[in-house]
């Protein structure tokens, strides 16, 4: 009775043994598939698979460009959140407040209003016509502007004691961004950069709408055509999943392997 | 080492003075700057230390001028070692190389002869086992010594400590003061600010009282300790002996 408990049981900050976490893993898979199974029951619907082998090439393709247009958004949103972190403590005031306006308008607007705004105004306007790069360009612009609050906040947490003892031990300005300010940073952004990836991923499904043929908007045409609805949102989650989820588990790892900052 | 400064003074932009125009010119061996807090003990060592600049007057080390532009003060500081009341340690890098990295970028070692220093200093400060640890892992004494550690590794003129031992533990306070005395009977210079009276009046050879940003008394420690001439002197070390054992 005691060893059943302990595999379901557990007193505050002791290790989760092995089994332990497998046993109720499986618990927790069992009850969502039940509740799903007991839900499409109520209304009657047979979910069938099959069909996916037939469209396997076009869901491959699908989830190829949601990749490559995560990979590219995230280079380029970096740079963009670095750029628009730096301009905001910058001393010309017009590309501090340009910075500033750029992150607060973006957080504060919806995706999908933005989607539109670019593609089908500034886009046109300046002729961006392939929809891959004004896909890369709008989740970029997107992105940017949260990663700019993640180095921002992580350059306001540098402890002013740490700038004074470079200074103390003779670095140079470069030695001091060298040595103590880019290995801190990297320390406390990273988890939370490689979060921002996971989103990214996510968000970029958005795109779908200005019909960048990426792994949402393949699942869409494939159920237009079968209207097997369920059963391609079912799988396209799933394939969401499969790359989300090892990246917050490398987040949740850093995290970790970091803690020694705080 | 001759410290020299004439009319020095630090206000801040807009707020009150932190020390008003002073002259000094001594021999320093070993010198502890006591007084109030907020009187301007720790803006007086870090402009000695070229970390902050004064907003009058002229310094000088040994006859020459500390000119207050970043360059020549980056030059300077790397001739003085500066031992912070906490936080000195380079919260990612591990002891050894807190002390081995700038030895390396800023004293021109190669990799294994900064390694090799490092290493020796953490020996002597009983730090041996624990060059793997980052700070977090070390305890308020270990820290402070890691950090002594480093502002002598290149082997400076002159060392400055900011009450290094005021955020820790008396057992850790001895442990710490045991280490400065020793490197003072090696010959170090040094400056140290404290409220370890015992330490200022034993192991320092003259004491400076500073006292609402004005250096009020200066002098041998037995004399500053034995018959403080100023009411506030007289006051500061009254209060502090009120729950002596």
């Amino acid at each position: 009775m005691k060893r059943l408990k302990q595999l379901f049981w557990i007193p505050d900050n002791k290790k989760i043994s092995r089994p332990a976490a497998f046993l109720n893993l499986l618990v927790v898979t069992a009850l969502w598939v039940a509740l799903f199974w007991v839900c499409l029951g109520a209304i009657h619907v047979q979910l069938d698979f099959t069909f996916l082998g037939q469209f396997r090439i076009r869901i491959w393709d699908g989830f190829l460009v949601t990749l490559s247009l995560s990979l590219c958004s995230l280079i380029l949103s970096l740079l963009l959140g670095i750029l628009s972190a730096a301009g905001q403590s910058s001393p010309l005031l017009f590309i501090r407040f340009f910075c500033s306006v750029y992150v607060k308008f973006i957080r504060g607007t919806p995706l999908i209003m933005q989607i539109y705004l670019f593609f089908y105004i500034v886009g046109t306007a300046w002729g961006v016509n392939n929809r891959f790069t004004a896909g890369v360009l709008i989740l970029s612009i997107f992105e940017g502007a949260y990663i700019a609050e993640i180095i921002r906040g992580s350059l306001l947490s540098l402890e002013a004691s740490q700038l004074e003892a470079a200074r103390a031990v003779g670095f140079t300005r470069w030695q001091t961004w060298r040595f103590v300010i880019l290995p801190q940073m990297i320390a406390r952004t990273l988890p939370a950069l490689t979060g921002q990836f996971a989103s990214i991923i996510k968000d970029s499904s958005l795109l779908s709408i200005i019909a960048v043929i990426e792994l949402t908007q393949a699942m869409r045409e494939i159920s237009a055509v079968n209207f097997r609805l369920f059963e391609c949102y079912l799988f396209l989650g799933i394939l969401y999943l499969c790359l989300t989820l090892p990246i917050s588990l490398i987040s949740e790892r850093l995290e970790k392997r970091f803690q020694y900052e705080s | 080492m001759r410290v020299e400064f004439q009319n020095l003074s630090k206000q801040y932009e807009n707020g009150p003075v932190i020390l008003h125009p002073m002259d000094f010119a001594d021999e320093i061996h070993s010198l502890a700057i006591i007084g109030p807090s907020g009187g301007g003990k720790s803006t007086l060592l870090r402009i000695i230390g070229g970390l902050i600049a004064p907003t009058t007057g002229k310094l000088w080390i040994n006859g020459a001028e500390i000119e207050q532009n970043e360059a020549s003060l980056q030059k300077y500081r790397k001739k003085i070692g500066f031992v912070f009341q906490q936080g000195g340690l380079f919260c990612h890098m591990n002891a050894r190389d807190n002390i081995a990295v700038p030895l390396e970028q800023v004293h021109g070692y190669s990799r294994p002869a900064a390694c090799t220093r490092a290493m020796e200093l953490l020996e002597r400060f009983g730090l041996k086992e624990d060059w793997k640890k980052k700070p977090a892992a070390l305890s308020g004494g270990q820290k402070q010594r890691v950090a002594i550690a480093r502002a002598i590794a290149a082997r400076p003129g002159l060392l400055l400590l900011d009450e290094p031992t005021s955020a820790l533990d008396p057992e850790y306070t001895t442990e710490v003061l045991d280490v400065i005395r020793e490197l003072k009977e090696d010959g170090l210079h040094f400056i140290i600010v404290t409220h370890e009276m015992g330490f200022a009046r034993h192991a320092c050879s003259k004491v400076a009282f500073l006292c609402e940003g004005i250096l009020m008394e200066y002098g041998e420690s037995a004399r500053l300790f034995g018959q403080p001439e100023t009411k506030q002197l007289r006051q500061f070390l009254g209060k502090l002996l009120e729950w002596e054992l």
